[in-house]
């Protein structure tokens, strides 16, 4: 069992909170993808729970017992770093090693675990080749394997891939993903790798400023963010948002004039607007159709468009000046400076109130009730 | 017009000559000093210098009968790696505690720590003569050790500082990890990786004390004296005599200078504080 749970914790380096209270649970076997903006905290929670910093105040329990002020080698738990920080000076094997020959193994227990290491890693004909020899895709997998030798509750990755080319970062990728199967270990990995969170993730934790803004499966916050920052942060191409104020609102639909013309009536739960409130529409390059200029009234101009063969995001420009991205198909031949109209897929727009919070679906409230 | 190709060998025959007058310029003396110690007295003296004589042993020979060279020669020896090894295990848990747990301090400490090379030795003399005298460490081995090592540690904590400063901090993280305790982590981590520093400064600091002359005369008198009291009690009242003088501090240069041409390698990558790699 390696169940992880953060109770308020909080983290100050000389005298600026960096860490404002989190709670967080992390199950038995979970994987678990922090994201968040540059500088939002997530190395620095990941090295907390490693026991590289102390924390300001606060707890973290593993299997129910108090670690906080548990020194690192203690904790059991180990960690991949971003630099790979291998012992230069050790070959593979050496390295992948050193913890259990610090502990005090016997030569035949070790040797059989670095053996199956290598195996799972495919690193067994460079088992004594020192780091310098490695490739990066090499070097990353025996920082991979320190960690697995030593069996330990809970793994931690800070940005592990973010060092390796594109082609290796897939591979790897996919490895990860077979080796939280076959160690059924628990994992906590940062990223700020969109596809690696999605792809990794049994469940993602939204940082920002220090904060969790939200916690839940890959799905459910690509689908129901619970506010404006976390619907801009998941996905790839951003979803746009559209500037507007309320017409009429109930709690079965919302009426809103868009600042740049158009007028939509979306299935939300709006009593809690009055009419002229200020509110964002948030709807994704997906959710958008690009049609002709007189099919819709939401005109807009062609900018640039990015030709990926599958599909084709175009940048489109409102007649307020917003730009955003529509999700197109791979052929789609619209020239720049076009005129064009968009048709947006109303059930899947969200609303945003003026803090920011998304407006729930109807009956969302009661049913939660 | 030059072609690119012809500019360029022009300049590094330019300063290569250079880099050799320069060094030529340095070895000079040295050379002079060992040509010198094959002379007569009267021939050192001749006006103009001679280039070529028949070479004598006589100075040597007059060295061996008046003085105990190698009781010398222990003493710096002595003198020179034991504060050495003192001041290494001084300064690598300072350099460790700076480069690792940086405070807002640090910087400023190893600045003020630097400072004190400026002052002036003899400004000290007094006090650390009186001191030493009630210490009763006057003229013994165990005196010039601590102040050898005092006078270097500044410098040789800047170095093992730099050395530790190349060495990301994660590696000693992961360690840490791994379950580590601080003294394995430094004996089994840090210091392998940094060797090639930590060397340097040893070597470093063995030239320094081997060639150090101002606190050795004035705190030794026969027991502890290393090479350089001997080569000062060379230039003794009755007069220079160049010839033995030459041999006596050929003799006692030789030792060091063949050290440090041993190992020239290390002293130049610890000297050029990383800038070479
Ligand atoms: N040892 C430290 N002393 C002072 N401030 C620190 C220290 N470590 C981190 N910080 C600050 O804490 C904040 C969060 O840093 P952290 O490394 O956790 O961000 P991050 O979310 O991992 O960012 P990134 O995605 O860029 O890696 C930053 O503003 C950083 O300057
Ligand atoms: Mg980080």
């Amino acid at each position: 069992m390696s169940d992880l749970t953060i109770k308020n914790l909080k983290k100050g380096f000389d005298g600026t909170e960096i860490i404002k209270g989190i709670d967080l649970e992390i199950k038995d076997h979970e994987f678990v993808v922090f994201v968040g903006p540059s500088g939002c905290g997530k190395s620095t929670l990941l090295r907390l729970i490693a026991g590289l910093e102390e924390v300001t105040s606060g707890h973290i329990h593993l299997d129910g017992q108090d670690i906080t002020d548990v020194a690192p080698a203690k904790r059991n738990l180990a960690m991949v770093f971003q630099t790979y920080a291998l012992y230069p000076h050790m070959s593979v094997s050496k390295n992948m090693s050193f913890a259990l020959s610090l502990a005090g193994a016997d030569k035949a227990e070790i040797e059989r675990k670095v053996k199956e290491a290598a195996r799972i890693l495919e690193l067994e004909h460079l088992l004594e080749r020192k780091p310098k020899a490695l490739s990066g895709g090499q070097r990353q997998r025996v920082a991979i394997g320190r960690a697995i030798v030593r069996h330990p509750k809970v793994f931690l990755f800070d940005e592990p891939l973010s060092n390796l080319d594109a082609a290796l970062r897939v591979q790897m990728r996919l490895e990860l993903a077979r080796l939280h199967k076959e160690l059924n270990a628990t994992m906590i990995y940062v990223t700020h790798d969109q596809v690696e969170a999605m792809t990794l993730a049994d469940k993602v934790v939204v940082f920002n400023g220090g904060r969790v803004e939200q916690v839940g499966s890959p799905l459910e916050l690509y689908h129901h963010p619970l506010n404006q920052f976390v619907a801009g942060f998941i996905g790839t191409p951003k979803m746009a948002f559209l500037g507007g104020s309320v017409k009429a609102a109930d709690a079965s639909g919302v009426t809103v004039a868009l600042a740049c013309g158009p007028e939509y009536c979306l299935p939300l739960d709006g009593s809690a607007l009055k009419a002229g409130d200020r509110v964002t529409l948030g709807v994704r390059p997906e959710h958008l159709q690009i049609a002709a200029a007189e099919h819709s009234p939401f005109k807009v101009r062609l900018d640039v468009s990015e030709h990926l063969g599958a599909d084709t995001y175009c940048y489109v420009r409102t007649e307020s000046g917003e730009l955003l991205t529509v999700r197109a198909p791979g052929d789609f031949a619209g020239q720049f400076g076009e005129r064009a109209s968009l048709i947006p897929d109303l059930a899947h727009c969200h609303l945003f109130d003026a803090d920011g919070r998304t407006l729930p679906k109807p009956g969302a409230s009661a049913r939660a009730a | 017009m030059l072609t690119l190709k012809q500019t360029r060998s022009l300049r590094t025959l330019v300063l290569g000559s250079l880099a050799w007058l320069l060094a030529l310029t340095l070895f000079f003396p040295i050379f002079w000093m060992v040509l010198t110690s094959f002379k007569t007295e009267v021939e050192a003296f001749a006006t103009p210098p001679q280039l070529f004589f028949s070479p004598t042993l006589e100075n040597y020979l007059h060295i061996d009968s008046r003085s105990d060279y190698f009781h010398f020669a222990w003493n710096s020896l002595v003198i020179s790696f034991g504060s050495t090894l003192a001041g290494m295990l001084l300064a690598v848990p300072a350099a460790y505690s700076m480069a690792f747990f940086e405070t807002r301090r640090t910087k400023s400490t190893l600045l003020w720590m630097l400072s004190t090379k400026m002052l002036p030795p003899v400004g000290v003399l007094v006090p650390i003569y009186l001191l030493f005298k009630s210490a009763g460490l006057l003229d013994t081995r165990l005196g010039l050790v601590i102040v050898y090592t005092l006078i270097n540690l500044p410098i040789m904590v800047w170095m093992v500082y730099t050395a530790f400063k190349e060495i990301p901090k994660d590696i000693l993280e992961a360690a840490r990890l791994d379950g580590a305790t601080t003294t394995q982590e430094i004996c089994r981590v840090l210091l392998p990786i940094s060797k090639g520093g930590l060397a340097s400064t040893i070597l470093l600091s063995l030239i320094l004390c081997w060639n150090e002359a101002f606190w050795s005369l004035n705190l030794t008198s026969s027991a502890a004296a290393p090479l350089t009291a001997l080569v000062a009690s060379y230039s003794s009242p009755e007069g220079l005599f160049w010839a033995k003088l030459s041999a006596v501090s050929t003799l006692a240069c030789a030792p060091i200078l063949i050290f440090g041409w041993l190992c020239q390698k290390q002293l130049v990558r610890g000297l050029s504080f990383g800038a070479v790699k």
